[in-house]
C-alpha cells in the first residue's frame, strides 16, 4: 500500500554505492592501470638510461672515428655503424625479394599446397628461433665455405632472421586484399600474374613495407648471429680504396657487446653512446615503416 | 550473343541444367528467379568468371562473335576483355579515381590518349561531372553508388561488346539504384547488357526481356534451371508458367 500512496519512498536510488559491482569495478580498473604503469617502468628507465648516459658522450667524432684501443681516450664507432648498415643492407637485399616471392606463392599461387604449408610452417618455427642459431648456420654456410668471417657471413646470418617475418607479414598483408577487387581485376581480362603484379603486390604493398622495416629493425639490434659471422673489427670496411668485403666486419650491436665488458671508462662511455645510436636508428625505422605503413589512397 | 547450356557443375554438385538464354544485342536482358537459382552462375558463366572457381564445369555453348566460348584453344582472359562485368559489390580498385577507369585501357595497351577515353567512360557512366575535379582522389573515398559507377566506368572504358551486371544495385541506397537503372537504359544504346537482379521492379524497369530461373529440388540437390523467358512485358503480365506467375504475384521467393 505505501508503494502506492507513496511513490517517492519507494523509488530505488540512483545513486553511486561503492560496495558489490561498483566496488569490484574500482578495484580492477587500479588494477590495469597498475599492470599498465609497471610494464612502461623498464622501458622507461631502459630509455633514461641510454639518454643520460648515452647522451652525454654523443658527438660528431664518435660518428666518424674508429673504436679506441686499451687506455686511448676520445675515439668512435664509425666504423661499427658503416658495418651495421652494409651487414643489414646485405641481408635485406637476400630475404626482401626471396620473402615477398615466397609470400605470393603462400598468398596467391598455392595456399593450400604441401609445400605452402610446409613453408608456412618452417617461416613460424623460424621466428621463434633463437637468433644464435641464424649465426650457427651462417658459419657453417659462408664462414666454413670462403673461411674468413665476413659481412657477407654476418647479412647472411641476418637474413635468416628477417626472413620468416618478411614472408608472414607479406602473406597476411596479401591476403588482406579483398577478393571482390581481384574477381574485378579478372573482371577486366587479367591474367593470374597481372592481377599479382598490378592489383595484389601495389594493394599490399604499404603493409608489406611495415612488415620489412620490422624485420630490418630486429636485424639492425641482433648481436649473437653476428658474433661468429662477423665477428668484429677496428677497420673500416672500406679501407685503402677499396671494400673490404670478405674480412671481419664490425657492427654496432658487437660493439656494444664488447665494450660493455671493458675495465675503461672510455669504452663504457661508446657502448652507451652506441646503444643510444641503436635505438634511435630503429625509432628512425619504425617511424619511416609508420609514414610508408599509410596507404596512397 | 546466345547461350544454350546443359549443366554447369560444382565438383559434382549440379548447379544449372537446361537453359537456354539468348542474348539479343543493345537490348538488357534480365535474369530473374530466387536465391540459389543459378541466375548468377549462369551470368558469371558468359566470360567465364567461373573458371576461377574450383571444380567448375560448364557443358553446352556460349556463341559470342561467331565462336564458342567454351570453344577449344579459347583463353578466358581474352574473352573477359570483350565481355565486361559489374559485381554485386563496388569494387573499385585503391588507386586514384582515373587510374580506375584507365587500369583497362593500359592493359590493353591503348595507343590514343587515355585521359580523353576516361572522361568519355566517366561521362557514359554520369559520373563525370562529380569527380571531374578530383580525379587524382582514391577510387575509395567515393559513396557506394558513386564507386559503382565508377566501376560501370571502369568496364566501358575499353568499349566490351557486352556487359554483365550482377546484381549492381543490390548494395546501393534507393536513390543510387535509380541513377545506375537510368544509366543502364541510356548504355544499352552502345551496348549489349546482362542484369540479374534480385528485384522484380527493377526487371520491369529495365529489362527488354526477361528470364525467369527456378530452383529444382526434386533430386534432393539444388538445381537451377531456366522456366521461361520472354519479353519483360509477357513475362510480368502474362506468363506462360504457373510457376512465373507465383514467383512474380510473390506467392513464393
Amino acid at each position: 500500500m505505501t508503494n502506492l500512496t507513496s511513490p517517492i519512498a519507494a523509488l530505488p536510488s540512483l545513486q553511486r554505492k561503492f560496495e558489490g559491482r561498483a566496488l569490484r569495478s574500482l578495484v580492477l580498473t587500479t588494477l590495469v592501470w597498475a599492470g599498465a604503469l609497471i610494464a612502461s617502468v623498464p622501458l622507461i628507465s631502459v630509455l633514461y638510461m641510454l639518454i643520460t648516459r648515452g647522451g652525454a658522450r654523443l658527438s660528431l667524432e664518435v660518428f666518424t672515428e674508429l673504436p679506441p684501443t686499451g687506455f686511448e681516450t676520445g675515439g668512435g664507432f664509425g666504423n661499427a655503424l658503416a658495418g651495421t648498415f652494409v651487414m643489414v643492407g646485405i641481408a635485406a637485399a637476400i630475404a626482401v625479394p626471396v620473402g615477398i616471392m615466397a609470400a605470393v606463392f603462400l598468398a596467391e599461387l598455392g595456399p593450400d599446397s604441401k609445400l605452402a604449408n610446409a613453408s608456412r610452417f618452417a617461416a613460424k618455427m623460424l621466428t621463434g628461433l633463437p637468433s644464435i642459431l641464424a649465426g650457427v648456420f651462417a658459419y657453417a654456410l659462408v664462414v666454413m665455405t670462403t673461411g674468413t668471417y665476413s659481412a657477407p657471413a654476418g647479412g647472411v646470418a641476418l637474413a635468416v632472421l628477417m626472413l620468416p617475418i618478411v614472408v608472414l607479414t607479406a602473406e597476411e598483408s596479401m591476403k588482406m586484399v579483398p577478393k571482390i577487387m581481384k574477381d574485378a581485376a579478372y573482371g577486366m581480362g587479367c591474367t593470374r600474374s597481372q592481377v599479382i603484379w598490378k592489383i595484389v603486390l601495389p594493394t599490399g604493398m604499404p603493409a608489406i613495407l611495415t612488415g620489412v622495416m620490422l624485420a630490418v629493425a630486429r636485424a639492425a639490434g641482433e648481436t649473437a648471429p653476428l658474433l661468429f659471422t662477423a665477428l668484429f673489427s677496428n677497420y673500416w670496411i672500406f679501407h685503402d680504396g677499396s671494400l673490404a668485403v670478405m674480412n671481419p666486419t664490425a657492427s654496432l650491436a658487437v660493439l656494444i657487446y664488447n665494450f660493455s665488458g671493458m675495465p675503461f671508462d672510455n669504452q663504457l662511455e661508446l657502448a652507451w653512446a652506441a646503444s643510444l645510436v641503436l635505438v634511435m636508428i630503429v625509432l628512425v625505422v619504425n617511424i619511416v615503416s609508420r609514414i610508408f605503413g599509410k596507404p596512397k589512397y | 550473343m546466345d547461350c544454350k547450356l546443359d549443366k554447369i557443375f560444382y565438383g559434382n554438385f549440379l548447379a544449372v541444367r537446361d537453359s537456354h538464354v539468348p542474348i539479343e544485342k543493345n537490348k538488357i536482358t534480365g535474369f530473374i528467379g530466387p536465391s540459389g537459382c543459378g541466375k548468377s552462375t549462369v551470368l558469371r558463366s558468359l566470360n567465364r568468371m567461373n573458371d576461377l572457381v574450383k571444380g567448375f564445369r560448364f557443358e553446352g555453348h556460349v556463341h559470342f562473335l561467331g565462336q564458342d566460348v567454351y570453344g577449344k584453344g579459347v583463353d578466358p582472359v581474352v574473352v573477359r576483355r570483350y565481355i565486361g562485368m559489374v559485381f554485386q559489390q563496388p569494387n573499385p580498385f585503391s588507386m586514384s579515381i582515373f587510374d580506375n577507369v584507365a587500369f583497362g585501357l593500359r592493359l590493353n595497351r591503348y595507343k590514343g590518349d587515355i585521359g580523353d577515353r576516361v572522361k568519355h567512360a566517366l561521362q557514359g557512366a554520369a559520373l563525370w561531372d562529380e569527380v571531374k575535379d578530383k580525379l587524382k582522389v582514391s577510387g575509395l573515398s567515393l559513396s557506394g553508388g558513386q564507386q559503382q559507377r565508377l566501376c560501370i566506368a571502369r568496364a566501358i572504358a575499353t568499349e566490351p561488346e557486352v556487359l554483365l551486371l550482377d546484381e549492381p544495385c543490390s548494395a546501393l541506397d534507393p536513390i543510387a539504384t535509380r541513377r545506375v537503372e537510368e544509366l543502364m537504359v541510356e548504355l544499352k544504346k552502345d551496348y549489349t547488357i546482362a542484369l540479374v537482379t534480385h528485384n522484380m521492379q527493377q526487371a520491369i524497369r529495365v529489362a527488354d526481356t526477361t528470364a525467369f530461373f527456378s530452383v529444382d529440388i526434386s533430386q534432393g540437390t539444388r538445381t537451377g534451371y531456366l522456366v521461361e523467358m520472354g519479353p519483360t512485358t509477357q513475362i510480368f503480365d502474362n506468363p506462360r508458367e504457373q510457376m512465373t506467375s507465383d514467383y512474380i504475384t510473390g506467392k513464393f521467393s
